[in-house]
């Protein structure tokens, strides 16, 4: 187990490593010199060329590379252009926000969507089944903007039941922010987790060993919670791990609709500016998150599934 | 004084399809008695598999039972409650499956597994874990202590298979059903689960209904046998008076076919040529006359019935009939 987790790691720094490489590359390639983009039309050729020795763009484009791996190995993240705050202590600061509105969207939504799937599986081929199916297709069809919207509209704006914008003070006050955002992001996530539950359940239920638990006359619940879901539950694991990833690009939606803070308003706000610092720190911690949590997804599949131990 | 465990009485199940009903089972009858060894033998697709899903009542949503009585111990099983059937599933009836790869939940511990299945007994967890560790000691696994901690992967299939073995007998069963428990196995490994289900039934006393389509099995292991054809019986009686004096043409060619009986070595092996009859679509008359090299006129109209022709062998072929008559 500790033999998988060490190579789990090992792998995952290498997978950032090349992430955010390319990524450094990619936001050099964006049209549109960032000085002047900074600086305004108006700015002297000797501030220019100031800014341009500061921010480090007059070396080659190697050597920047290099230097942006050598203050990341010591923590350093650069400076923000505009206010010269620490990287580092923006984008931490807007981490948590970023963070508890993905995992309330997965906990509400994986809750709701494998209990949703169990009792489908259990129950093929009925009304409810078939009432299940179609709610869930229908969550998968809607996209996060859509639903960030129509929520926004309906339950903050005409039935004022939650807040509309901002990120809240306080716990209970943060949770009651936390609701229409992570409703919006959650809801396809329902679907799909139903759907892959539901397949997943009905394929495990049909295998040799469910029917020798029966054989043995384990209690059905037993047989269904623990005998057969646990396997089934093995795929949503990865899902859901992979998954991080979309749900940081709809936390951007909801951050935007909602006017929350937050990491993907951060990114949006300074590519916009060019601020390359701010861009660069925000891709980092993100890029980490997503590569974190399929780690994270596949040690816990290691966890549940004893033959995944063993295989490469 | 013989006592009766199971009697299969006049059973008959079908499966709905889309394409009509298919009759699996058709007029089974047959007894288990205590501590008896009962093999029943046939071709896939005879039944075999849908016989022991109704006895143990885990059939398929589409099954019907539409005649008959599967009697334990002198009470209808078809008739009981689905609570009385759990409270039998793996207390008084068990049963070894086909595929000893597949059997075994893969997440779980062999210990977990053993654990679960003593869910009716009162015993600390540690009493259970000891139990456990003392059947598979007693179906031949080295060191049953620590391969309680292991998962099912960690075993080979032959090892798996005496697992399951020893799961089975955990509860002193009075029936232990084996459905064609060796079919998976190489002819060594066989060999061995053969002799130590011998030892371990002289060791439990429980009977044994054991499923194969390998004769030589069969005729190693039980008491008495029974042949089923297309979801029919065709031949039943003592494992001797079967093989050496079979009355139905399928048991006869049967015999001929198992590779344990060819001694020598022929350009082509001999099968039995033809198909088993469309068991949603079936045909008047005796079911395996299409197959059958000795079929007569009277094959096509009327259904042979499975006439007892001495004490304990009976068999459904118009042929003894004519021995009679002539």
């Amino acid at each position: 187990m500790l033999n998988f987790a060490t190579r789990r790691f090992g792998l995952s720094l290498l997978i950032l490593f090349v992430a955010v490489t390319v990524m450094f590359l990619m936001i050099r390639a964006v049209p549109g010199d960032p000085v002047q983009i900074m600086l305004g039309p108006r700015a002297t050729p000797e501030l220019q060329a100031q800014l341009t020795a500061a921010l480090g763009l007059d070396q080659p484009i190697w050597k920047q590379l290099l230097i942006f791996y050598g203050n990341l190995l010591q923590g350093d993240l650069g400076t923000d252009v505009f206010s010269g705050r620490s990287v580092t202590d923006i984008v931490f600061q807007q981490l948590p926000f970023t963070l508890e509105l993905i995992f309330a969207s997965i906990l509400w939504s994986a809750s709701l969507g494998i209990a949703l799937g169990a009792y489908a599986a259990a129950h093929p081929n009925t009304l409810i089944d078939r009432i299940t199916a179609a709610i869930s297709v229908s969550f998968v069809a809607a996209p996060a903007f859509v639903v960030a919207l129509l929520a926004l509209l309906v339950f903050a704006v005409h039935l004022q039941w939650f807040p509309a914008i901002g990120a809240g003070e306080g716990f209970w006050d943060r949770l009651d922010h936390l609701v229409l955002p992570a409703f919006a992001i959650g809801l396809s996530w329902v679907g799909y987790i139903a759907r892959l539950v539901r397949a997943s359940m009905l394929e495990v239920m049909g295998e040799s060993h469910v029917r020798t638990a029966r054989a043995f006359g384990i209690a059905e619940r037993r047989v269904v919670m623990v005998y057969a879901l646990r396997i089934a539950i093995l795929p949503v694991v990865t899902v859901i791990g992979v998954g991080m990833g979309f749900l940081l690009s709809s936390a951007v939606f909801a951050e935007i609709v909602f006017a929350r803070p937050g990491l993907g308003k951060l990114v949006i706000d300074s590519i916009t500016t060019r601020n390359y610092p701010i861009v660069m720190g925000s891709v980092l911690i993100s890029t980490a998150l997503f590569v974190v949590s399929t780690a994270l997804a596949d040690l816990i599949n290691a966890l549940l599934d004893p033959r995944a131990r063993t295989a490469n | 004084m013989t006592d009766t465990l199971l009697e299969i009485d006049h059973l008959s199940v079908d499966y709905e399809t889309g394409r009509g009903d298919l009759k699996a089972l058709r007029d089974i009858t047959f007894d288990v008695n205590k501590g008896e060894i009962v093999g029943i033998v046939g071709e896939s697709g005879c039944g075999k598999s849908t016989l022991i899903s109704s006895i143990l009542r885990l059939t398929a949503p589409n099954t019907r039972f539409r005649e008959g009585e599967i009697r334990f111990k002198g009470q209808d099983l078809l008739q009981s409650s689905e609570r009385h059937m759990r409270d039998l599933r793996g207390a008084d009836i068990s049963i070894v499956f086909q595929d000893p790869m597949q059997t075994h939940n893969p997440v779980l511990t062999i210990g977990q597994q053993m654990l679960d299945i003593q869910h009716r007994s009162k015993q600390s967890k540690a009493d259970k874990l000891a139990h456990a560790a003392k059947m598979l000691g007693a179906v031949g696994i080295p060191d049953p202590e620590a391969r309680l901690k292991q998962y099912p992967h960690e075993f080979s299939g032959g090892m798996r298979q005496r697992i399951a073995i020893a799961m089975a007998l955990m509860s002193e069963p009075d029936l232990l059903i084996a459905d064609e428990p060796t079919t998976a196995l190489d002819a060594t490994l066989e060999v061995q689960i053969i002799e130590r289900l011998q030892e371990l039934q002289r060791e439990f006393h429980c009977a044994i209904l054991f499923i194969s389509h390998h004769l030589g099995v069969i005729a190693e292991l039980c008491d008495r046998v029974v042949v089923m054809y297309a979801g029919a019986v065709v031949e039943s009686g003592e494992v001797r008076e079967i093989f050496h004096n079979p009355k139905h043409p399928y048991t006869r060619r049967l015999i001929e076919c198992d590779p344990g009986h060819i001694k020598e070595r022929a350009r082509v092996l001999p099968t039995i040529p033809g198909e088993v009859p469309d068991l949603a679509n079936l045909p008047g008359g005796c079911i395996f006359r299409d197959r059958c090299d000795q079929a007569m006129a009277r094959c096509a109209t009327q259904v042979p019935p499975l006439d007892q022709l001495k004490k304990g062998h009976h068999a459904a072929c118009w042929l003894n009939h004519e021995e009679v008559t002539t």
